[in-house]
C-alpha cells in the first residue's frame, strides 16, 4: 500500500491538471450577476475563505434571489440558510440579514447580505420564493425584530410568545449585570 | 343543558389561553359541526421522540391541517456562543444533535480552523472520519431502530441498541465520554487512539455487520413494515429542495447531495464510497436509505482504519491548541500558551467563514463571522432538523394519525438541534 498522503497529493496535482475549463469560478458567477442586475447592484464584493460574498440593497434583494431561483446558467437554486446580524456601531446599518445560495449542480456557493437602519426593520419576505425562508425569517424575526413584509405567519418561533424584546440584539447581555461574583474585570473582554 | 354550557366554557377558556400563549389563530375549538377533533401531539408525547408539540385538526383518523409549535429547549446556544472563547463553544454543539455529536463537534473545529487558517494533519484527519462515521452509524441506527418500534416492532430497536452503546465505548475509550462527547480539540485530536480503543474498533467492525444484517433481515422485506411505510409521508424532490431538505431526507427524495462528496472536508476524498439514493421520498425510502449509508459508512471506517496514517494528531499550532498538561508543569513555553489559551489572550484573525459538514441529518453549517476578539461575533448554526421539520405539517396532511408517527421518526427530528 502506498502511502496514503502521496497518493492524495498526486490525486490533488491531477485534479488540478484536468480542472475543467467550463467549470464555474467565482469570478464568473460575479461577471453573471453583475450582467443580470447591473454592476451597481453589488458593493463589497469580497471572496472570504474562497465564498463570493457581495452587498446589496434590501429593495433588490428579492427580486435578485427570485431571478436566481429560475435562472439556468447559475444555477443558484437553493436557499442554504440565512441569519440576521446586529452591528449596533454602524448608524444607519446596525441590522443585517446574510443569506447563503448554493447551486447544487454547479457547487458554488453564494453569500449576499443586505444592511439596513434599525429603526426601519422591513425587509421583503423570501417565502414566495422558497418555503424553507418561512422559519428561517420567523427565527430572524424572534431574535433581532426583523420584520418580513409579506410574510405569512410572522410570529415567534423559538422563544416564548410574550416575550417583549429581541434577545440576540447585542444590547442584551448574556448575563445578569448586577450579579458582583463574577468580575470579567482582569481577563475577558 | 348544563353539560353542554360546561363544555362550553371550558372550550372557551381552553381558546383563550391558546390564542393569549401562542398568538395563533387556528380554531382550537372542537367544531362539532364539521365533526373535527383538535388533538395535541406532545410536547410531551411519546411517539414524537423529542419535546415539541403539534396541533393536529383531525377528521376522524385522517388529518386535516396541523400546526407545529417547537422552542421547548430552546437553550440560545447561538446568544451563548458570543461569549464564549472558541473551544468553549464545543460542548454546545453536543447539545444540537446529541445523537451523533462527534460530528457537530469536528464540523466546529474544521470552522475554528479554517478561520485560522491552521491545516491538520492526515492522521487527524482520518481519525477524525472514523469518529465521525462511527457517529452517522449510531444516528442512523437510532432513528430506524426507533422507526421499527413505532410499526410494533421492539426486537430490531433493541438488538442494535446493543450496537450503538458498543459505539459509545469506543468514544469513551477516544476522548472518555459517551454521549456529550466534547471529542477532539480545535486543530486535532486531544489524544491518540489508545491500542484499547483500535482493539475495540477492530472488534467492532468484526461484529457488527452481522448484526446489521440480521436487522436487515427483519424489516426490508418484513410484509407488515412494508405496508406501513411504503407511500406513506412522501415527498417530491422539487418540494424537498424547496423546503431545504438535505442529508438523508433529501436523497430518499433522489437527489444525490452529499457535502462529504461535494465539498469534501477532512480527506473525505481519499475514500471510496457510494452516495445511496431513493425514488419516492416515502418513509420507506429515508429507512432504505439510512440503511444503505450505514453499509457505505462501514466502508470508510474500514479503509480509514487502514491507511490510518501515522504521524502526530494534532496540528503544530501551539497558539491555538492546549500543550500536553504535563509540560504546562515543566516547560517555559507550554505554560505561557496555556495561560494565554485559557485566558483568551490569543487574537482570532477577522473574518467570516461558512463550513459545512453532513451530519447525521443533513448539511450542518456554521456561519462563524470574527472580529479578531477571544469570542466569535456572531455565530450561526444551519441546522438541519431546524430547517426540514417545517415541512412536516404538508407531509402529514391527509394521512392517517399512525402514519403521521411514522413519518416524524423517520425524518429523525432531533428535538435539540431543532431548538438549538
Amino acid at each position: 500500500m502506498a502511502d496514503p498522503i502521496e497518493e492524495s497529493a498526486a490525486a490533488q496535482a491531477t485534479a488540478v491538471a484536468q480542472e475543467d475549463p467550463n467549470k464555474l469560478t467565482n469570478a464568473k458567477v460575479l461577471a453573471r450577476l453583475q450582467e443580470l442586475f447591473g454592476a451597481d447592484t453589488f458593493t463589497d464584493v469580497e471572496e472570504p475563505y474562497g465564498l463570493l460574498t457581495a452587498t446589496t440593497t434590501r429593495e433588490r434583494i428579492h427580486e435578485i434571489v427570485q431571478t436566481l431561483a429560475g435562472e439556468e446558467e447559475l444555477k443558484m437554486h437553493f436557499l442554504t440558510t440565512m441569519c440576521g446580524v446586529h452591528f449596533p456601531e454602524d448608524e444607519g446599518k446596525e441590522l443585517s440579514m446574510v443569506y447563503h445560495l448554493h447551486s447544487l449542480v454547479n457547487n458554488v456557493r453564494l453569500r449576499l447580505k443586505i444592511f439596513f437602519p434599525i429603526a426601519d426593520p422591513v425587509v421583503p419576505t423570501l417565502t414566495d420564493i422558497y418555503a424553507t425562508a418561512n422559519w428561517m425569517e420567523r427565527e430572524a424575526y424572534d431574535f433581532y425584530g426583523i420584520i418580513f413584509q409579506g410574510h405569512p405567519n410572522l410570529i415567534r418561533i423559538l422563544n416564548v410568545e410574550d416575550m417583549d424584546y429581541h434577545p440576540m440584539r447585542r444590547e442584551y447581555p448574556l448575563e445578569d449585570g448586577t450579579r458582583e461574583d463574577k468580575t470579567d474585570l482582569f481577563f475577558g473582554r | 343543558m348544563a353539560v353542554n354550557d360546561t363544555l362550553d366554557g371550558t372550550h372557551k377558556i381552553v381558546e383563550e389561553a391558546r390564542d393569549q400563549h401562542f398568538g395563533l389563530n387556528v380554531p382550537m375549538l372542537n367544531d362539532f359541526s364539521q365533526e373535527l377533533t383538535t388533538l395535541n401531539l406532545g410536547p410531551t408525547h411519546p411517539a414524537t421522540h423529542g419535546i415539541f408539540q403539534n396541533i393536529l385538526q383531525m377528521d376522524g383518523e385522517r388529518i386535516v391541517s396541523g400546526v407545529p409549535t417547537i422552542g421547548y429547549i430552546h437553550r440560545a446556544f447561538e446568544k451563548i456562543a458570543e461569549r464564549r472563547p472558541f473551544y468553549q463553544i464545543t460542548p454546545l454543539t453536543d447539545r444540537m444533535n446529541y445523537c451523533s455529536s462527534p460530528i457537530n463537534n469536528m464540523g466546529w473545529h474544521m470552522t475554528v480552523e479554517k478561520l485560522l487558517g491552521v491545516t491538520v494533519p492526515k492522521r487527524a484527519q482520518y481519525m477524525r472520519v472514523i469518529m465521525m462515521e462511527l457517529a452517522r452509524i449510531a444516528d442512523h441506527l437510532v432513528c430506524n431502530g426507533i422507526l421499527g418500534v413505532d410499526t410494533g416492532a421492539f426486537t430490531g430497536f433493541l438488538y442494535v441498541f446493543e450496537e450503538r452503546e458498543n459505539i459509545y465505548e469506543i468514544y469513551e475509550e477516544v476522548c472518555g465520554s459517551r454521549l456529550t462527547t466534547n471529542m477532539g480539540r480545535v486543530g486535532g485530536m486531544e489524544r491518540d487512539f489508545s491500542p484499547v480503543a483500535i482493539q475495540k474498533l477492530r472488534t467492532w467492525l468484526k461484529r457488527f455487520p452481522d448484526v446489521m444484517r440480521e436487522f436487515e433481515k427483519l424489516f426490508n422485506r418484513n410484509r407488515i413494515f412494508m405496508d406501513r411505510t411504503i407511500d406513506v409521508g412522501g415527498i417530491t424532490a422539487e418540494k424537498a429542495l424547496n423546503y431545504g431538505f438535505t442529508g438523508p431526507n433529501l436523497r430518499a427524495t433522489g437527489v444525490d447531495y452529499d457535502v462529504r462528496a461535494m465539498n469534501p472536508y477532512s480527506s473525505y476524498e481519499d475514500f471510496d464510497f457510494e452516495i445511496p439514493v431513493g425514488t419516492k421520498g416515502d418513509t420507506y425510502d429515508r429507512y432504505l436509505v439510512r440503511n444503505a449509508e450505514i453499509w457505505q459508512s462501514l466502508r470508510i471506517i474500514e479503509q480509514a482504519l487502514e491507511n490510518l496514517p501515522e504521524g502526530p494528531f494534532h496540528a503544530d499550532a501551539p497558539h491555538y491548541y492546549l500543550p500536553p498538561k504535563q509540560a504546562v508543569y515543566k516547560n517555559m513555553e507550554a505554560l505561557i500558551y496555556h495561560f494565554k489559551i485559557i485566558m483568551g489572550e490569543i487574537d482570532a484573525p477577522v473574518g467570516e467563514v461558512y463550513h459545512s459538514v453532513e451530519g447525521g441529518n443533513g448539511e450542518l453549517g456554521f456561519y462563524l463571522i470574527s472580529d479578531g476578539g477571544r469570542t466569535p461575533y456572531r455565530l450561526h448554526f444551519r441546522r438541519p432538523c431546524f430547517i426540514y421539520y417545517q415541512a412536516y405539517p404538508e407531509m402529514v396532511v391527509g394521512q392517517s394519525l399512525s402514519d403521521a408517527i411514522l413519518t416524524l421518526s423517520s425524518m429523525n427530528v432531533i428535538a435539540g438541534e431543532l431548538d438549538a
